[in-house]
């Protein structure tokens, strides 16, 4: 396939657009079956208990109550819940049971599960659930966790869930001869990414076909399929999971399991009826995982000339009260620290900690956000003591294009080595569009006039496409449609669009003849899911090697019919045509209709001339005893992550008296290799930025010393609205990955990397008259108006001693 | 618990319904699960996200917020009137298509719904009308700007 492609490469309207504006989309809660009832969950409203008694004869009575089951009920089937990725770094890795018998070990965790004939009732009934805690002293402040006599899990010392470390070069001989050291205290606060639909879970047994049948608002319904295959001790052939739509994931979709996607099945099976439970918003502020918490202790060596000489962190990482996903978080903060920075000596080190709060496992940008939260909070320091601007600092400690592939020497699981990029280039362009000069001047007169403004940047690497393949399923239907079966499902990414453009140019074929069809495990069996910025990277990739041997299939099967040899067959626009004969050609309709042993009647063809179609007919028909098949499969890896990267800068104005950050121009450059559809690319980015200035401005989980949420409503929890977008400009490096044949990199996730990072530098700069320091995100008006007041106490408190 | 039983009609998308409720059913419930129009969305349950946004008599409500027994006598309108099925997309929708206003689609049918009511009440309404109205929905996906865009290309 050539780039740009006819369709690769252009902003190509969406494919699923239509049936979403018409109401048409189907989202698992939108499924109602014959005879369905509801289910609720019964959730603990302690952080840390002991569960003295469970209760359920007054629900078990209750009006339209079908089935109460408690976690004693399940015998084996509450053995705690798969640890994804085990890893030696894990000193004490604990996943949670279905069902919480002993101990509640977080504010929301499953206690019961009530299922009555709808969800009305079913929550009426498990109000009655009568649960007795005897409360424990909860761990709730990350700081305090490794230190605390409290314990989340009695037998973990420390509540030490598991550390991460690695070492480049040797920091400790740079740190001690270095001219310059600069230390900084930094902490990323907890937060959570609030998909507009929550979970829903739906599943139906049919206890004549014997066959489980599930729809799930997950973002990796085939690995569901398998793993509850294995759980209910069912066959691959008994269990299909569909995600249908799913209304945003953002990580928090893929969990794998939570309770319910185990729960609701077994229900369903056990009643010989469809179960749904859907998740209202309280029970997704308290159950659904949330990911963000760490704290850094971080140091920075460098010379007079601001080059960085070496880099330490040792942090620790909000696990939350079990550690599902392994190390994987702070496993990815620490291999994007040192981002586009070439530093040879470089240390971190994360302590996991267990706390009493709801699990934590990826959220978009996993990891990454605090990694360059830390990397650029030392850049402003490098830049502060030297008298630099940031920028400059930045400038002289690029990794430059002519150096990658570039091994950073880093290997957590497998080596971190960076397959392209530009990003002198992505600086430059960012400095341009965003003028720090005519900004600084702008900023002197404000400052004049009592008005505030600050500057910002933040540039990041983002490793791309983990877990090691995807595969697709490609076929050509009698009536000459392409269509290819991804197990991963899309959660708005436009898979149905951008996948078909990939199917299109590469088998030269109209975009509506190609269907992409996405997760369903009945028509695929295999393939992961959607996460790590993977699914064009790893799913495109495999729709393209599927299209590609569906082309020579073709190809075949019209030289075989028009007697020549394959390479004479030229494929263009849908058209088969034998070169230099122009009255030979074939369109791919007839092809596929020649192909058809049953010969429905009705052929599709195009222009094709009738005359010859007659005498291809005759020639298919001697072939009848082996048809064609026009089948394929197509499996892509591209061996390790690949590395997309941006860069990220703004301009603010705050209001020193209510501490509001206005931001008055924000600029994007941007590097994920190829885009498909630019249009989408620039939609994940800006989705993705703005739902960081929430995380960065606006959104903020707070918890009472007892540990329970006060934030558990989109009021108490503030999503962005369109008044806090700001004025955008996004500009693209396109450095295309060698790893992969389309070029392309992940980008689903790049857009909130660096946005906390930059605003904490833009706030630091606009406060910068008041000595303001930042070291700590999110950053609410009230919380930027105490670090004013704060600051401007310690200046009286300086003055006057 | 169950409670006390209605007896309502109401006209949905021009075709009326005669139905027994409980009295606590909730107008989105009713919509999605007793007449099965499924484009109206729930994501919050507490009349903050706006994707249950339908027309009660022509007026934007959260279809969360309402009982159905309110819409006794009431003319309710959803997203699935803005274009027949076998009929093309209308202005609005196909501004979100073009412009790029939708990724995942669950806040649409909302969006969709209060532009339709402004766009009722005001013939040509402002940029500030236009994003006075967007600003009572929430979307994760899209960042907003290609919503704006949607709604000014389609109202302006």
């Amino acid at each position: 396939m050539t780039f740009p492609g006819r369709y690769s490469g252009t902003a190509v309207k969406r494919v699923e657009d239509d049936r979403l504006l018409r109401g048409g989309g189907r989202y698992t809660d939108d499924i109602d079956l014959p005879g369905q009832l509801g289910a609720a969950l019964v959730r603990s409203v302690y952080a840390n208990a002991r569960i003295v008694s469970i209760d359920t004869s007054a629900a078990k009575k209750a009006l339209g109550v079908r089935l109460v089951l408690t976690g004693h009920d399940l015998g084996k089937l509450n053995d705690p819940l798969p640890l994804l990725g085990p890893n030696p770094a894990l000193i004490a890795p604990r996943t949670q049971r279905p069902l919480a018998t002993e101990r509640v070990h977080y504010v929301g965790e499953a206690v019961a599960l009530v299922v009555a004939d709808n969800r009305y009732l079913a929550e009426d009934a498990a109000a009655l659930v009568d649960v007795q805690y005897e409360p424990l002293t909860p761990v709730v402040d990350l700081d305090q966790a490794g230190t605390t006599e409290a314990r989340v899990h009695d037998d973990v010392e420390g509540n030490l869930a598991g550390i991460v470390e690695d070492r480049i070069g040797d920091p400790a001989a740079a740190f001690s001869s270095a001219s310059h050291v600069e230390r900084l205290h930094l902490s990323l606060e907890r937060s959570t990414a609030s998909p507009i639909e929550g979970r829903a879970v739906l599943a139906a047994w049919d206890p004549v076909r014997r066959h489980l049948q599930v729809w799930d608002s997950t973002q990796a319904p085939v690995a569901i399929k398998h793993g509850l295959c294995k759980m209910l001790d069912l066959s691959q052939e008994q269990v299909d999971v569909v995600a249908p739509d799913v209304g945003g994931g953002f990580g928090t979709k893929i969990m794998l399991f939570y309770p319910e996607e185990l729960l609701v099945p077994y229900a369903a099976l056990k009643l010989g009826r469809p179960v749904k439970w859907t998740e209202d918003r309280w029970e997704h502020f308290v159950s659904a995982n949330q990911e963000r918490g760490q704290v850094h202790d971080a140091e920075v060596a460098f010379d007079d000339d601001g080059h960085i000489l070496a880099v330490r962190t040792s942090f620790v990482h909000d696990t939350g009260a079990y550690i599902p996903y392994g190390i994987a978080v702070p496993a990815n903060t620490l291999t994007h620290v040192l981002g586009q920075y070439r530093i040879t000596n470089y240390e971190a080190r994360g302590r996991i900690l267990y706390t009493n709060k709801t699990p934590v496992s990826p959220y978009r940008g996993a990891g990454r956000p605090h990694a360059v939260f830390v990397m650029e909070r030392l850049i402003c320091e490098v830049a502060r003591k030297l008298g630099l601007e940031p920028h400059e600092v930045r400038r002289r400690n690029l990794i430059q294009a002519d150096e990658f592939p570039y091994e950073t020497g880093l290997h957590i699981d497998a080596p971190v080595r960076y397959d392209s990029g530009d990003y002198v280039k992505g600086l430059e362009e960012a400095v341009k569009l965003l003028d720090p000069e005519a900004f600084r001047r702008e900023q002197a007169g404000a400052r004049e006039v009592g008005r505030y403004l600050g500057m910002g940047m933040g540039t990041y690497v983002e490793a791309t496409g983990p877990a090691p393949y995807e595969s697709c399923r490609g076929k050509i239907t009698e009536a000459g449609h392409a269509v290819f079966d991804l197990a991963i499902a899309s959660q708005g990414q436009g898979h149905e669009t951008s996948m078909a453009q990939i199917a299109a140019d590469v088998l030269d074929i109209p975009l509506d003849q190609v269907v992409i069809r996405g997760g369903d495990s009945s028509r695929v069996e295999d393939g992961i899911g959607t996460f790590g910025s993977r699914s064009l990277l790893l799913g495109g990739n495999a729709v393209a090697a599927a299209a590609l041997d569906l082309r020579r299939q073709l190809t075949d099967y019209a030289a075989q019919l028009f007697e020549c040899d394959p390479s004479d067959i030229g494929l263009s626009a849908g058209w088969f045509q034998v070169a230099g004969s122009p009255g030979k050609r074939v369109s791919l309709s007839a092809l596929a209709s020649l192909a058809n042993a049953f010969g429905y009647p009705g052929q599709r063809t195009r222009d094709d001339d009738p005359a010859l179609l007659g005498q291809l007919q005759a020639r298919a028909d001697a072939h009848r005893s082996t048809p064609p098949i026009f089948e394929s499969r197509g499996y892509f890896g591209a061996g390790q992550q690949l590395y997309g990267s941006g860069v990220h800068a703004a301009t603010v104005e705050v209001d020193p008296a209510t501490g509001y950050v206005k931001i008055l121009k924000y600029v994007v450059v941007h590097d994920c290799g190829r885009m498909i559809n630019p249009a989408i690319v620039e939609g994940q980015i800006l989705g993705g930025l703005v739902q960081g200035i929430g995380g960065a401005l606006l959104e903020k989980l707070e918890y009472d010393e007892s540990g329970q949420p006060r934030s558990t409503s989109f009021m108490d929890f503030r999503l962005p609205t369109i008044d806090d977008l700001p004025e955008v400009a996004i500009a693209h490096v396109e450095t295309p990955s060698p790893l992969n044949p389309l070029g392309v990199k992940g980008t689903g996730e790049a857009g909130i990397v660096p946005v906390s990072a930059l605003l904490a530098e833009a706030i630091e700069d606009a406060l910068a008259p008041f000595g303001v320091s930042v070291d700590r995100m999110p950053l609410l008006p009230h919380d930027v108006a105490a670090l004013i007041r704060a600051a401007k106490t310690a200046k009286g408190t300086a003055a006057s001693a | 618990m169950s409670g006390q039983r209605l007896s309502i009609a109401c006209t949905v998308n021009g075709t009326p319904h005669a139905s027994e409720v409980e009295a606590r059913l909730l107008l989105s419930d009713y919509l999605r699960h007793e007449l099965g129009l499924t484009g109206t969305h729930v994501g919050c349950e507490h009349g903050v996200c706006g994707a249950c946004t339908v027309l009660l008599d022509g007026v934007s409500v959260r279809s969360c917020l309402v009982f159905a027994g309110q819409a006794d006598g009431a003319e309710v309108t959803t997203v699935e009137s803005l274009a027949e099925p076998d009929a093309p997309l209308n202005k609005l929708q196909s501004a979100f298509r073009d412009e790029h206003g939708l990724q995942c689609g669950f806040c649409t049918p909302g969006i969709l719904m209060s532009l339709t009511a402004l766009s009722n009440e005001e013939s040509r309404p402002t940029s500030g009308q236009i994003d006075e109205v967007l600003g009572g929905h929430l979307c994760r996906c899209t960042g907003y700007r290609n919503i704006r865009r949607a709604a000014e290309k389609a109202l302006r």
